[in-house]
């Protein structure tokens, strides 16, 4: 593929190119854990209320995307996994991007605070923050613990989909937080295993680039190591029933597999353990909190917190 | 993103209706949830 060298020549940018300029990818996963902290919350949240605050999650994620994508239009152009974006296109231009996504993160938490409550208004401004602020401008391009400490954005939806509920936090919402925020690392240093030189062409210090993809596979398998078991502990808290034990114990075995064979895989070029990694781990996460949901919806009771 | 792209003012008109509709189906939430507030 032939990536965008210089800005492309400006065109009429579509409804299409700003639906694609909030990540609608990750704004899909972020809206499924939301969920997931919504109906895992005790409590009632009238139907409309749970709406706007799934909605001011959804809107928040899409404009931290549109922040990002401004902010980062110049390396963007440079990989070919975000070449074809609507900036280095040359559809939207890097300040429109700007203020669509301040507008829309000032109206999702202005929303959220009037609607919902101040609590999940006051996270949901803390995640757009350290999304645009803390990893885009500050972390990404100046070291390699980037998305591990960036991941924490990613890892708040279901804190602030539980705060929509109850006004406040607990250790099941905090507990679901770690679990993403460990679950990211392996997840993205599988990507940049076979991305790596897309990366390194950009001066994105992604792990594999700055220490090697030998110690990319050791701290991928620490990390995974670490999730297994956090992801097993909401059933041993009382927050989590037998179907969300029953797959965070075989998905997570699974994860574990697929990140011993990416340990030991050493065809680099087309890194097939990596691809499967990346692969396992976007099932374990929606299984996992899909079953919460299913969880809620069925009313299966949680586990005693004893167990 | 779309087979629209050359022409301009197809794309601004697209772009002029969803804005109407977000704007619109803001008012309409912003009303429901105000009453909520106001009459629970």
């Amino acid at each position: 593929m032939a990536l965008a060298t210089s800005y492309a020549e400006n065109r009429a940018a579509t409804v299409g190119d700003y639906f694609a300029l909030q990540k609608p990818r990750v704004m899909s996963l972020v809206i499924f854990t939301g969920l997931a902290g919504i109906v895992a919350a005790p409590g009632h949240i009238d139907l409309l209320t749970g709406f706007v605050a799934l909605l001011c999650i959804a809107v928040a994620a899409g404009a931290s995307g549109a922040l990002n994508m401004s902010y980062d239009a110049d390396i963007d152009r440079l990989m070919t996994r975000t070449a074809t974006r609507p900036i280095p296109m040359g559809a939207i231009t890097p300040g429109e991007a700007e203020g669509f996504g301040w507008t829309l993160s000032v109206g999702a938490v202005a929303l959220m605070g009037l609607f919902v409550n101040l609590v999940a208004a006051a996270l949901l401004a803390f995640t757009v923050f350290f999304y645009v602020a803390v990893y885009t401008l500050w972390l990404k391009r100046r070291t390699p613990q980037n998305i591990v400490i960036g991941g924490l954005s990613g890892a708040l939806p279901p804190a602030i989909g539980w705060a929509a509920v109850t006004g406040s936090l607990s250790l099941a919402p905090i507990l679901f937080v770690a679990i993403i925020f460990m679950w990211t690392p392996p997840h993205f240093w599988a990507l940049s295993l076979w991305r790596s030189d897309d990366y390194a062409r950009a001066g994105v210090p992604m792990m594999p680039v700055v220490r090697g993809k030998l110690s990319t596979r050791r701290q991928i398998l620490a990390y995974t190591v670490a999730l297994i078991p956090l992801g097993l502990a909401p059933a041993f808290i009382g927050a989590a029933g037998p179907v969300y034990l029953a797959c965070a114990g075989l998905i997570g075995a699974w994860f574990a597999v697929e990140a011993v064979a990416t340990f030991f895989e050493r065809d680099e070029a087309k890194e097939p353990a990596a691809h499967r990694l990346f692969r396992v781990s976007l099932i374990y996460m929606t299984a996992l909190f899909a079953s919460l949901i299913v969880e809620s919806a069925l009313h299966i009771a949680p586990l005693a917190p004893w167990l | 993103m779309t087979g629209s792209n050359n022409d301009p003012d197809k794309a601004r008109r697209r772009r002029s209706i969803a804005i109407a509709l977000a704007l619109g189906a803001l008012v309409v939430l912003f009303y429901i949830m105000t009453m909520m507030r106001v009459h629970p």
